[in-house]
């Protein structure tokens, strides 16, 4: 992009006899072609300005709608009963975190694993093929999902939290698996080698070396997985969305969650249902934007530290 | 690990008979730990893909695959067939990144190419949060916000100037294939401009520098060098974006009307597969409906399971040859 390699500026003039160059012929054409240049440039300066903009709007909307339906009882109460005003969101705050932690007992291990497997153990080809199943997995809808579940687990049975915890880690296994693969890849192999010259096993080397140099990553892949699930509304729709009102913090259970219960309040007719949707909506853009602000840093550090290593 | 070392400090020729018995085995139960992890993410997928199609098993059997273009839709009668479906998420998706692709390259270009230092990190972050809020407040958002403005703004406004075409026609609603249109870009944009961005930044420097030299303007560079260096990855970015928009289901069902209907006007109605799968899948009655949803459902993993292959198929070539050329950059 450095202008001062260019040799012959584009102004400068042409020694006397020598064939102007078409690009470099000046006039109209040339003011034309700067204007497009301009033009262009603009363009693409407003379509970045215009996606900042929408993400600012929505999530201005959401703050100026939502901040003024938060109050302690939404923190602490359950829905209030039919037809009566206020309440609160607690029952569902309870049910988001007890399925995404249910959900990330599930898929981080597990993830992790296949993560050391493809980027330490298994041969080229196989560990390229099992990372293009996941990136299939990756872009199964969601929604699928939701009817995959429903068929193993809910189908015959009742809905349960551990239902819907299933579907989530099924959504967050491919980004755990992927994003510690991509990390354990970069740890030096000066560091596993130098690990195995001492005699080390490759297990202890994994355990003890590889893995704690790539925690900064790692944990950077779990929270950005958990942003992505504790958002997810579909598959928990036909595996845990006929919750109790109360807090209920039994898994054999539909449990309550917040995607699921801002669904439920955008399609009453009621504004203070609305208001109450825009409040539950403000919580879970907040939580989410800040998982993910949060591992962006970490995945900073982690890589400076590694690069300065 | 530090008897292990010390171990082979002291006797380094004699490593394996001082190795203890956990020593022998961890590296048995490490491999075998990850492998056994390897195969049942593999062994999940499978079957997933055997579950949908073994619920939607019914329906294909009394429908056949007849049903995908079928346009009946009738729980009374217990008449299921998927048109409707599949043309509103073909027009619901490809008009979504009609508008997301073009300004998704331009975003990449300006994260690559334009954006001075200072400001390159904080928009890259921005752009790539759009793709981190939760599809059910985005459509909120849409119910709330953007159905009344398309209902009093943009649709009379696309009306006046355009309504001779029959995509414009008809009376605004707020609710229909626009909105969920607009919703899909909203979410596609960020996904397609993050590829794209990391496929241009794989444009060797030399290219670049040389296209000016020669006295190109900077967008003449864009079009003659980069474009055409990067057309495959994009083309990458833009299917994995399509698949993204396939399969949205709750943003959709909260803004598109829910309605079975083929209209030529954008204005209208519509419904798409996933949207369909999420509104009605709960309270349906039949088991044949049961079936024939689960069968939406399928459709929708076949064209999502396409979309992705091909999309990573494109994008991994060209940025494995891209990179190679460009010093091993990824």
């Amino acid at each position: 992009m450095s202008v001062a390699s260019v040799p012959t500026p584009p102004g400068a003039p042409t020694p006397p006899g020598a064939p102007t160059p078409r690009l470099l012929a000046g006039g109209p054409r040339r003011r034309r072609r700067k204007l497009l240049n301009r033009a262009m440039e603009g363009t693409a300066t407003f379509a970045a300005l215009a996606a900042v903009a929408v993400l600012l709007i929505v999530v201005g909307s959401v703050l100026l709608k939502g901040l003024s339906a938060i109050d302690l009882d939404f923190f602490i109460k359950g829905p209030a009963p039919f037809g009566q005003s206020g309440g609160g969101i607690a029952n569902a705050i309870v049910g988001t975190c007890l399925l995404v932690a249910m959900a990330s007992v599930l898929a981080l291990p597990v993830g992790i694993l296949i993560g050391i497997h493809t980027a330490e153990f298994a041969r080229p080809s196989t560990a390229s093929a099992i990372r293009f199943a996941l990136d299939i997995l990756n872009g199964v809808p969601t929604i699928v999902t939701g009817i995959f579940v429903f068929g193993l687990l809910v189908a015959g049975h009742v809905q349960s939290g551990y239902a819907g915890a299933f579907a989530l880690a099924i959504i967050m296994l491919p980004i755990v698996a992927r994003s510690a693969h991509e990390v354990l890849t970069l740890i030096p192999g000066s560091l596993k080698e130098a690990s195995l010259a001492l005699g080390v096993t490759r297990w202890r080397t994994v355990l003890t070396i590889v893995l704690p140099s790539a925690a900064g990553g790692l944990i950077t892949g779990a929270l950005l997985a958990v942003a992505r699930v504790a958002g997810e509304t579909a598959p928990l729709l036909f595996t845990s969305s006929i919750a109790s009102t109360l807090i209920s913090t039994n898994p054999s259970q539909a449990l309550a969650s917040i995607p699921v219960r801002i669904f439920e309040l955008s399609e009453s007719p009621s504004p203070s249902d609305h208001a109450q949707a825009w409040a539950a909506g403000l919580l879970l853009i907040f939580f989410v934007l800040l998982l993910n602000v949060l591992a962006r840093a970490l995945y900073g550090r982690a890589q400076r530290r590694m690069g300065a290593s | 690990m530090s008897v292990s070392a010390s171990t082979a400090a002291a006797a380094p020729g004699a490593l394996s008979a001082h190795r203890g018995l956990a020593d022998r085995l961890g590296d048995r139960a490490l491999i075998g730990l990850t492998w056994l992890a390897s195969a049942a993410g593999m062994l999940l997928i499978a079957l997933l893909v055997y579950k949908v199609f073994d619920q939607a098993g019914a329906s294909l059997s009394r429908f056949g695959l007849g049903f995908v273009g079928s346009r009946t839709w009738n729980p009374v009668s217990d008449e299921f067939g998927a048109g409707d479906f599949v043309f509103g998420t073909a027009v619901s998706s490809f008009a979504a990144l009609l508008i997301a692709a073009p300004t998704s390259i331009a975003i990449a270009l300006f994260l690559t190419e334009l954006s001075p230092g200072r400001i390159r990190r904080p928009v890259t972050t921005l752009v790539e949060l759009l793709a981190a809020i939760p599809s059910v407040v985005l459509g909120l958002w849409g119910i709330i916000v953007l159905a009344p403005f398309v209902n009093n703004t943009l649709e009379p406004a696309l009306h006046s100037a355009l309504g001779w075409i029959p995509l414009f026609s008809g009376s605004p609603s707020p609710f229909g294939l626009i909105p969920a249109i607009l919703i899909l870009t909203i979410m596609t944009v960020p996904i397609v401009a993050s590829v794209s961005r990391e496929i241009f930044q794989t444009v060797p420097t030399e290219l670049k520098e040389g296209a000016l030299a020669l006295g190109c303007t900077r967008w003449e560079m864009v079009r003659m060098v980069m474009l055409p260096y990067a057309r495959p990855g994009i083309v990458g970015a833009v299917i994995l974006g399509l698949g993204r928009a396939l399969g949205e289901a709750i943003a959709v069902t909260m803004v598109i009307g829910d309605t079975a209907s083929i209209h030529a006007s954008l204005f209208a109605p519509a419904d798409t597969l996933a949207s369909r799968v999420a509104s009605e899948y709960q309270s349906a009655t039949t088991p044949l409906q049961i079936s024939s949803l689960a069968y939406l459902a399928a459709i929708l993993l076949v064209l999502a399971l396409l979309a992705n292959a091909l999309a990573r198929l494109i994008v991994g070539r060209s940025t494995r040859r891209l990179g190679a050329s460009a010093g091993g950059r990824r």
